[in-house]
């Protein structure tokens, strides 16, 4: 259960634009295990969809180039293998599925064709029998009358439905890891509730490790075992679902985590807030980001030394690590 | 409700024709809001939800005029303005104003941000030149922007700034009710709190009503006061927000109750998730419309649409089984 699948190891991408270079995703490390899911969350511009296309070697070059680090997949480095042995990885051994499903997948192809391609390119089934493999996994991932359905087109799908096709293309060939972006981003919550349902069950079936990365805090409470958190490209804490969301060592995560509106009704003890906290400011634009600390200029308990240089990123409890100068001394790091 | 409602909606209809052929026949009708009624009190927000295709945005821009109703009317101080010309409608724009999802496609890119503002104010003939000026300066203060930053173009402005635009331009024309479709879903979540405690805070000091759509419930049942829910075009319950929310009548709203990811990993809940997809409101299930996906739906409710009717004090709902 604990060997790490993929272990990425300063991982760094960087966008050149008009405006100067761009840090986007900086010296990311994590590593994953067998069967477990991932989140990594953060708000738009912190880097989280451009470790995944990193990772994917899907990053668009130019302007984009993955500038150091490792993605060591079962051992293999990915960022070393040249782009056709990338091939044979992608969709293969690691696979990714998006937010917005109708633009990813083909729209002059049935689904069923789609999910059979796959099998034809990295398992070497053909014709007939990859079409009714395609059947299978479009049964697998719960689509009613998968045998009609497969002669489908995409357009001719529910949103819900375009996705579980997305999760089937992405599964199809057992992946041992499958990166989810914002996976339920755009569909209803009681669509949503069975998308997640189905990715955890995916993860049961097949022993698949999941990277899911989202804004959504609930969604990670409810599917994750660990969280990575990040802010303007760098991770700025790393814990066990539970500890994140009960004892949060970085004040943006304590932010974040005061921001979201809770169901009061599912929290009868809760006094309803008058008022949500607010994370004053905004982020920072990657492009002129200050020297040290990205969330100081926002932060309540910012002082000289957070303004002056990058915290060190350390673990403070077992599994539980942070990026912050003062996280001892605001919320009590350093026992237990 | 003791008050006089600044709103009143009454068996509100929308429906668009469906045209095929080389005709252009008229192939049948999406029923986008099909008999909705509800009413607003001065400084009251009412919450709208459902998902996507239930009719709550055209709700809210047949409530505006800004698409011709089928049937059903709308009240405003108690005025009726469901027929009115443009010219007519004119003094009641200046009441009602909407603001949307998208601020970045809602206002005009090649516009100041200070014009934006200032065009309802000229237009409307309220203020000129210097009196203008300083009537968008205090509006800038109000949203927590900068009068400085009357000179920017939307570009140069974050989303949240850029909500905060809208809404400036939206309070211009001091109005009595505003519509807000969707107006934090695309923000981030620390944006999203400074632009609710925003709202709620203008409404505090305005005596503002709000009709606020929104997919998310935690933020419906954050910033209102009663929250209607809409399934296929209908309201299927309504109720103040902490009777809906914590003893739902109709099983659509347990069900969406359910769904929603709780922020708390300790919460671990039973997960009851609805099957299947919402059917096309071009063609709605007979009988109730949610009985194809409903957990407890019996032979009644395949032939027999409920009506809404009172199941506790201020709470509607429509359902068979709750009799």
């Amino acid at each position: 259960m604990d060997t790490p699948v993929l272990d990425v190891r300063g991982l760094s991408t960087v966008f050149f634009t008009r405006n100067g270079l761009i840090r986007a995703v900086d010296d990311l490390s994590f590593t994953v295990n067998r069967g477990e899911v991932l989140a990594i969350v953060g708000e738009s511009g912190c880097g989280k969809s451009i470790s995944a296309l990193s990772i994917m070697r899907l990053v668009p070059s130019p302007p984009g180039r993955i500038v150091g680090g490792e993605v060591r997949l079962d051992g293999t480095d990915l960022l070393a293998l040249d782009e056709a042995a990338m091939r044979d990885v992608r969709g293969n051994k690691i696979s990714m599925i998006f937010q917005e499903p109708m633009t990813s997948l083909n729209p002059v192809m049935t689904v069923g064709a789609q999910v059979a391609e796959t099998l034809t390119i990295h398992q070497g089934i053909s014709g007939k029998a990859a079409f009714e493999r395609a059947v299978e996994m479009l049964r697998l991932v719960r689509i009613p009358e998968p045998a009609q359905r497969a002669r489908a087109y995409p357009h001719q799908l529910s949103g819900g439905m375009r996705q579980r096709a997305m999760i089937a293309m992405a599964v199809a060939c057992q992946p041992q890891v499958l990166i989810a972006d914002e996976p339920t981003t755009a569909l209803d919550v009681t669509i949503q509730a069975q998308i997640l349902d189905l990715l955890l069950r995916m993860r049961e079936e097949l022993g698949t490790a999941v990277i899911l990365i989202t804004h959504d805090l609930g969604v990670v409470a409810e599917t994750a075992q660990r969280v990575v958190v990040m802010y303007a490209g760098r991770k700025i804490e790393e814990a066990p679902v539970d500890a994140l969301f009960a004892e949060p060592l970085h004040p943006y995560t304590h932010g974040l985590l005061a921001s979201v509106p809770h169901l009061a009704s599912l929290n009868p003890d809760a006094a309803p807030a008058e008022r949500l906290q607010e994370i004053p400011g905004m982020v920072p634009p990657l492009t002129n980001l200050p020297p040290g600390c990205a969330f100081a200029p926002r932060c309540p308990h910012a002082d000289a030394q957070c303004r002056a240089a990058y915290p060190p990123f350390e673990a403070r409890r077992p599994g539980h690590a942070v990026a912050c100068w003062h996280a001892d001394r605001l919320y009590g790091g350093g026992h237990g | 409700m003791a008050e006089a409602p600044l709103l009143d909606v009454t068996d509100l209809r929308k429906h668009f024709p469906v045209r095929r052929g080389l005709l252009r026949r008229q192939a049948g009708s999406v029923f986008a809001v099909d008999g909705v009624s509800f009413s607003i009190a001065p400084g009251e927000t009412l919450g709208l939800v459902g998902e996507s295709g239930c009719g709550k945005s055209t709700v809210a821009r047949t409530v505006m005029r800004l698409v011709e109703p089928t049937s059903g009317s709308i009240r405003l101080g108690g005025a009726d303005i469901t027929h009115l010309d443009k010219a007519a409608m004119r003094p009641f724009r200046r009441q009602m104003q909407i603001i949307f999802q998208d601020p970045f496609s809602s206002l005009n890119p090649r516009m100041s941000a200070g014009d934006i503002v200032r065009e309802p104010i000229a237009f409307h003939g309220i203020a000129q030149g210097r009196a203008a000026d300083d009537r968008v300066a205090e509006l800038f203060e109000q949203v927590g922007l900068r009068a400085a930053q009357m000179r920017l173009y939307p570009h140069q402005f974050s989303g949240g700034q850029r909500q905060r635009i809208s809404i400036a331009r939206a309070l211009a024309l001091d109005p009595q009710l505003i519509v807000g479709d969707e107006p934090v879903s695309a923000l981030d979540v620390s944006i999203q709190a400074q632009v609710i405690n925003l709202l709620m805070d203008l409404q505090r000091q305005k005596g503002l009503s709000y009709l606020f759509i929104a997919h998310d419930l935690a933020v419906v049942e954050h910033i209102s006061h009663r929250v209607a829910v809409m399934y296929l075009g209908k309201i299927v319950e309504m109720a103040d927000k902490v009777s809906l929310y914590r003893a739902p009548r109709h099983p659509y709203t347990e069900a969406l109750l359910a769904a929603v990811p709780v922020p708390n990993p300790r919460i671990k809940r039973k997960r009851q998730l609805l099957d299947g997809d919402v059917p096309s409101p071009m063609n709605p299930p007979p009988g109730c419309a949610f009985h194809t996906r409903c957990p407890y739906a019996e032979a009644r409710c395949r032939v027999e649409a409920p009506l809404l009717r009172d199941v506790a004090p201020g709470h509607i709902a429509a359902c068979h089984r709750d009799g």
